[in-house]
């Protein structure tokens, strides 16, 4: 059996614009590090600039934790969000198209999660709000037959 | 009481038979490796040279070694095996590509028993006596693991075969053709599952950019039925292209299909649509301004 | 084509997005990391450059950006529809494969925006339509 190696998560503050820039990329080197192609790179760093953005407006800062996953039989990214804000009262309406408590285009959660492969989200009232997504590259066997 | 003491040492000095069939594999190492050189399942891999088969007798032995050692003659997850699965799975594939099956190949390594039993009986005084017997049911079982381990491995070669002529099939399945200046076209064939699509739209945005194109057409006359879901596919596909500057046609739309869309209630909406593929670049021909017209009758005529 | 114009420094501090005057067309070209400051700081700049220049078109290239998310998305459309308001018409060009894919995965689809595939076929769109609505009676 393959030995479980998983990388030391990296967390980077969410506090600016300027720090929505570097998570965007942050999260882009890890993921081309992992070997995720192109449109991969690009969806999984979208999906991570709409929820730091969530983090950073709705939850008043917080930060990002990005943990690489490469004991599967194909490496992944995930990406928790975390800040201490008002928490999000009514999740089923959060994570529809459309609707939106920020002045954005109401795109950010169900934007963000149809650009991940696993989305998961643990708000309480009060307390704050733990958006974590995953996204696992597809990964071609590299050995070819007759090599 | 004297006696009760002398058979609990005896009984303390005697090892148990994993570890006993342990020492053997290491102390013989060098002669189950020459008599496993000769055995099929090696003589076919390594027919250059034997003293590779020898090398890769003698670290399956090894591996076998570091199980028994171990104590999980039964476990085909320990750890032991780890060493030889590598080796294992890089010769079942290739006698795979050889075209045996996995029966044919067990049965190889089921054949890789005997010899080393032999071996086995023969460090003992008396073959027959208890010890003797359960040290070969401990190495029987030990090579049985070893069947499993192996066959395992072949499987799951298998499966990486099967994965990665799924994924050579997605790019060779998915041609852009470059139809006319500024036109390309993919002719789509077969079944359109997620995983197509995404490299259908992949290849065919490529495309875009690389031929400069301002039409795009997705000629969907080989696929046999669209469901929401690969009606969704195409959506996604002409939003793309859109955004990206160009125009996506989807042509090729059979009678069956349009009633199916029809009565699925899919909205294909803004989708520009064209019954053939032919009427598809004709479109974009004319969008262009070219225009395709017979030669003057005169000329026809002369030919 | 009246040649280059007034291509002074937009965007934020540190910050520039080059905007070229080409005659009729305003030319703004959006490079690699665009906080959404900036972002805001050039809807509103590009929106002021069209009411003094009064140009008929607008180009936004985005070819060097590697990703749009719902954010300049929304800025994007706004540019676009505040350009409308003022009579000049807005084409975005040279968006990225890898992007586009993501826009219409996110939901983000942009139905009111011209698109082209790069400047030079912005520019042709443009002027296009120029001749066609002085054509038109």
């Amino acid at each position: 059996m393959r030995a479980s190696r998983h990388a030391a998560p990296a967390s980077l503050p969410i506090g600016s614009d300027a720090d929505l820039a570097w998570v965007r990329q942050q999260v882009r080197q890890a993921a081309a590090e992992l070997g995720f192609g192109l449109v991969q790179q690009t969806k999984l760093v979208t999906a991570a600039s709409e929820l730091a953005r969530n983090t950073l407006v709705h939850g008043g800062g917080g930060h990002v934790e990005i943990t690489p996953l490469d004991a599967g039989p194909s490496p992944g990214l995930r990406l928790a969000f975390v800040d201490a804000g008002p928490g999000i009262r009514d999740l089923d309406q959060a994570m529809t198209d459309g609707y939106t408590s920020g002045g954005g285009l109401g795109l950010g959660m169900s934007g963000a999660k149809r650009l991940v492969q696993e989305f998961e989200v643990d708000s309480r009232p009060g307390e704050g709000t733990r958006v974590t997504v995953t996204s696992w590259a597809t990964v071609v066997p590299p050995t070819r037959p007759g090599s | 009481m004297q006696v009760s003491v002398s058979v609990s040492e005896e009984n303390a000095e005697q090892e148990p038979p994993a570890q006993q069939v342990s020492a053997f594999l290491e102390r013989r190492r060098e002669q189950i490796a020459q008599r496993w050189a000769d055995a099929a399942l090696f003589r076919t891999v390594f027919t250059v040279s034997r003293d590779e088969a020898v090398e890769a007798g003698r670290s399956v032995a090894a591996a076998l070694a570091a199980v028994a050692a171990a104590g999980r003659l039964d476990d085909i997850r320990a750890s032991g095996f780890a060493a030889v699965r590598d080796q294992l799975g890089r010769m079942a594939a290739s006698r795979g590509r050889m075209g045996i099956d996995a029966d044919g190949l067990a049965d190889e390594v089921a054949a890789l028993r005997e010899p080393v039993t032999d071996l086995l009986r023969a460090e003992f005084p008396d073959p027959c006596a208890p010890e003797a017997q359960e040290c070969v049911l401990a190495l029987t079982v030990l090579m049985g693991t070893l069947r499993l381990v192996v066959l395992e491995t072949t499987v799951s070669a298998g499966e990486e075969v099967i994965a990665r002529q799924r994924e050579q099939l997605h790019e060779v399945a998915t041609p852009v053709i470059k139809l006319w200046e500024s036109t390309v076209a993919v002719p789509l064939i077969g079944t359109l599952d997620s995983a197509r699509s995404q490299v259908v739209m992949e290849s065919l945005l490529d495309a875009i950019v690389a031929e400069r194109a301002r039409f795009a057409i997705l000629d969907i006359t080989g696929v046999p039925t669209v469901d929401s879901l690969v009606a969704q596919h195409l959506m996604k596909t002409v939003a793309a292209a859109r955004l990206m500057g160009a125009e996506c046609i989807v042509s090729g739309i059979r009678p069956a299909i349009a009633q199916t869309i029809v009565q699925l209630g899919i909205d294909l909406g803004t989708v520009l649509t064209r019954a053939s593929l032919a009427d598809a670049l004709a479109y974009a021909l004319s969008r262009q301004g070219v225009e395709i017209a017979p030669l003057r009758a005169a000329d026809a005529g002369a030919r | 084509m009246t040649g280059p114009s007034g291509n002074g420094p937009f965007g934020g501090p540190g910050f520039t997005v080059p905007v070229l005057r080409l005659g009729d067309i305003l030319l703004v070209t959006l490079q690699g990391e665009l906080h959404d400051g900036m972002a805001e700081q050039l809807q509103q700049d590009i929106t002021d450059r069209i009411a003094h220049t009064r140009v008929t078109g607008v180009v936004i290239d985005i070819s060097g950006v590697d990703i749009v998310d719902s954010f300049l998305g929304r800025v994007l459309a706004e540019i676009a529809a505040g350009a409308g308001l003022l009579a000049a018409r807005t084409v975005l060009a040279g968006m990225r494969p890898a992007v586009a894919i993501t826009l219409v995965e996110l939901g983000l689809t942009l139905p009111g925006l011209r698109t082209a595939l790069d400047v030079e076929r912005a520019m042709e769109l443009l002027t296009a339509g120029e001749r066609q609505a002085e054509g038109s009676p």
